[in-house]
């Protein structure tokens, strides 16, 4: 008879090849080496990419994962290896990405013994993933990696964890694979009720200052082309969350900025003059909201939502529509009125206006001598046309990245939104940039969060994934002096950097590398990088002290932003 | 909004970690469990977790949505006092001879509609259902003699109103 089995550890790869998963990013140690094993013979169907930290790893498959709407995929050894991942892990549950880690565990005789590289990594991961599982047999392996997936990808997404003991890895199973699309306990799509879609269609034709917030869910839900029919048929005024930036181009006219702390002055201030607030797939979170007090009182607030949990969370609903945002705009836009809301859109165009004079003209052509990072960010947006993934880390660049950069198409704006992962964007432009090889991936970066996870110029060296990186070198951590500067008089306790020189580690990896110190070389400098067919680093020394604003200081309402 | 003690009943699949997913939820919070208590429910392999809290029912309703949330959990509800029949179980270890010397013991026993479980030779034990404010007014009564050992179990509580779980399930499968 013909012995059909194989070892747990090859039964992980083949799930991982039932998945459709062709790229996984790691590193290897005790505890997962029998995977590792299976991945050196299957290294044809399934890429490792070996990344440097195990963080790089989780930041990696969450580029890809934004890049792609697909799951990424982690893995690691226990211990160390484990517990360098939940810092990703936190970052996707808070960003709802769809993310399969994999974990080596120590033996099962061993668990609990303070074994070498023993840890207790369910325990440390529960509170920061949508579900985790420790496979102790063999034979748990297809059910169980099957359950991941489902979980990672399906209603609103976020990571997995999956433990493996060791033996489990070892012993062999008889193997076969079945999809999971159900799990009687969990339900990821509620049932659109129609009645909502119709209470909420009336009181959208009713509005005389209706406006749409768009988040995330809109690209997690794949409903990119019905948000753009609804505002088109409507002629609402749409703004978005910085995770939601793409989801609607943004030269689009309606599109009206951005929300939030440092987002646009119209759409923050005239949230508290709407009459209807209609958002789409976001979660009010603090940074959008300001002061929950004083936040939209006036308005009659519609939510499209995929998880039950947000509604009335931070924002009381007059109508919540439950539903994959997809599936319920579907059935809304029929039922909407074709209007124009001239005079409202006028009010928008002012504030825009007093934004323009105020802070954008600085911004991007500043009088200064020192070059902007708005500057930077329209040099950019200049030679990538709007082509580009941004990949943005977390600080004043990021808020100057989002706030300034123009995409033509969705999943084109990756960053840590809800946790804000200094570190982030070095791996995950890695991760984008394998994810979606024909497009352009451009990593903004500050001096201080490139330090964070500098090491995966090795990956990128080693991998020739041509990602560029622009590092906003202001030495400083320049969101924090910010701060400083205005809340805790100017007393920058330990925010000032004494940077090295980034260029020669650059090229330690042999990464063509290059400084601009001058406004007059950025366009040449950003040329050479666009057109570069690899990887490519630059160095931008911008203003030292330069503000991010508008701003919407901590405790105050959204129409109390400050222009400087 | 004003605190309350809230009775949250979370019908679950039966897994390893999932209290300690559940209780996350409230560590994350800062919210303190005055009681758990987890149990079968009525339906095969399905688990019951009884949760009381104090807190305001803002919180509340943010917790059982967390829960629900949660993929093993099927369905999570919260009631006040006043929508459900609860109680707690008391047991007091106290000396055998107190039994015999001090004739009060049995007459605190017979009003306090408790039972003896055990009598051993050197010690007995009562047991006590009822509602916090019975178990507490118990133990002031014995407490003079001496107790040996005392504990109380976590509220257990039903709902007056139907849990809907069996058809739940039945349109989950």
């Amino acid at each position: 008879m013909k012995n059909n089995k194989i070892s747990g550890a090859e039964a992980v790869i083949r799930c991982l090849l039932e998945e459709g998963v062709n790229l996984v990013y790691g590193y290897p140690g005790g505890a997962i080496m029998p995977v590792y094993d299976e991945l050196y013979k299957f290294k044809d169907q399934l890429h490792h990419v070996l990344v440097r930290h195990e963080q790089g790893a989780t930041h990696a498959a969450q580029g890809f994962a934004r890049a792609t709407g697909k799951v990424g995929v982690a893995i690691a050894t226990s211990g160390p290896g484990a517990t360098n991942l939940v810092t990703g892990i936190a970052d996707a549950q808070i960003d709802s990405t769809p993310m399969v880690c994999i974990t080596g565990q120590v033996g099962k005789h061993l668990l609990g013994s303070d074994a070498f590289q023993e840890t207790d990594i369910i325990g440390i991961s529960t509170p920061v993933t949508k579900w985790n599982y420790q496979i102790t047999e063999a034979s748990e392996i297809p059910e169980i990696m099957a359950k991941a997936f489902f979980i990672a990808k399906s209603g609103r997404p976020g990571p997995v964890l999956i433990d493996i003991t060791k033996n489990a890895q070892f012993d062999e199973i008889e193997f076969s694979y079945k999809k999971c699309t159900s799990i009687r306990s969990y339900n990821p799509k509620p049932t659109l009720n129609l009645e909502k879609v119709k209470e909420a269609a009336a009181l959208i034709n009713s509005a005389k200052k209706p406006f749409i917030l768009f988040g995330q869910g809109v690209i997690l839900g794949q409903g990119e082309a019905e948000l753009k029919a609804l505002v088109e048929k409507s002629g609402i005024p749409a703004a978005w969350t910085i995770l939601g930036l793409s989801a609607l181009p943004t030269d689009h006219p309606l599109n009206v900025g951005m929300l939030g702390m440092h987002g646009n002055y119209g759409p923050n201030v005239l949230t508290n003059e709407c009459d209807v607030l209609i958002a789409l797939g976001m979660r009010f979170d603090d940074r959008v909201t300001g002061n929950l007090a004083s936040y939209a009182k006036q308005a009659k607030v519609i939510h499209f939502e995929i998880d039950p949990a947000e509604i009335d969370k931070n924002v009381k609903t007059t109508v919540a529509v439950l539903a994959d945002v997809k599936e319920s705009l579907s059935a809304l836009i029929p039922l909407i009125e074709s209007k124009t809301h001239e005079s409202w859109h006028n009010e928008f165009k002012e504030k825009y206006e007093i934004e323009l004079q105020a802070v954008i003209n600085d911004e991007l052509k500043p009088k200064k001598e020192g070059i902007s990072m708005g500057e930077t960010i329209e040099m950019i947006n200049k030679h990538s046309k709007g082509d580009a993934i941004m990949v943005s880390d977390v600080g004043q660049h990021q808020m100057f990245a989002c706030r300034y950069a123009k995409f033509n198409s969705t999943k084109s704006n990756v960053t840590s939104g809800g946790l804000g992962t200094m570190g982030f964007a070095l791996p995950a432009a890695i991760g984008a940039k394998m994810g979606m090889p024909d497009r352009e991936v451009v990593a903004i970066i500050g001096d201080g969060g490139f330090q964070m996870t500098i090491q995966e110029l090795g990956t990128i060296f080693q991998t020739k994934v041509p990602v560029k990186i622009v590092v906003l070198n202001n030495e400083f951590l320049g969101m924090v002096r910010q701060w400083q500067q205005l809340f805790f008089d100017k007393r920058y306790a330990s925010t000032e950097m004494i940077n090295p020189n980034f260029i020669a580690i650059a090229e330690g990896y042999y990464i063509k590398a290059k400084k601009v110190t001058k406004r007059e070389d950025l366009d040449a400098a950003v040329a050479e990088m666009m057109a570069s067919k690899e990887s490519y680093f630059l160095e931008v020394m911008v203003e030292k002290e330069n503000n991010v604003f508008p701003m919407i200081p901590t405790g105050a309402s959204v129409s109390d932003i400050r222009l400087s | 909004m004003e605190n309350k003690t809230f009775t949250i009943s979370v019908y679950s699949e039966n897994n390893v970690g999932l209290l300690n997913r559940i209780s996350g939820i409230f560590l994350k919070r800062h919210i303190n469990i005055l009681s758990l208590n987890v149990s079968e429910s009525e339906i095969e392999s399905v688990s019951r977790f009884i949760i009381v809290v104090n807190t305001t029912e803002k919180w509340v309703q943010n917790i059982v949505g967390q829960i629900e949330k949660q993929i093993e959990v099927i369905k999570a509800f919260y009631h006040v006092d006043e929508e459900t029949i609860f109680l707690e179980n008391a047991l007091f270890k106290i000396e055998s001879s107190l039994l015999f010397d001090e004739k009060q013991i049995q007459n605190i026993i017979k009003e306090s509609h408790s039972e003896i479980v055990t009598v051993a030779r050197d010690f007995f034990v009562i047991s006590k259902s009822g509602q916090r404010a019975e178990i507490e007014s118990l133990y002031g009564k014995l407490k003079p003699f001496g107790i040996m050992q005392f504990v109380r179990s976590g509220r257990i509580s039903v709902s007056k109103e139907r849990m809907q779980i069996s058809t739940l399930l039945e349109t989950l499968q």
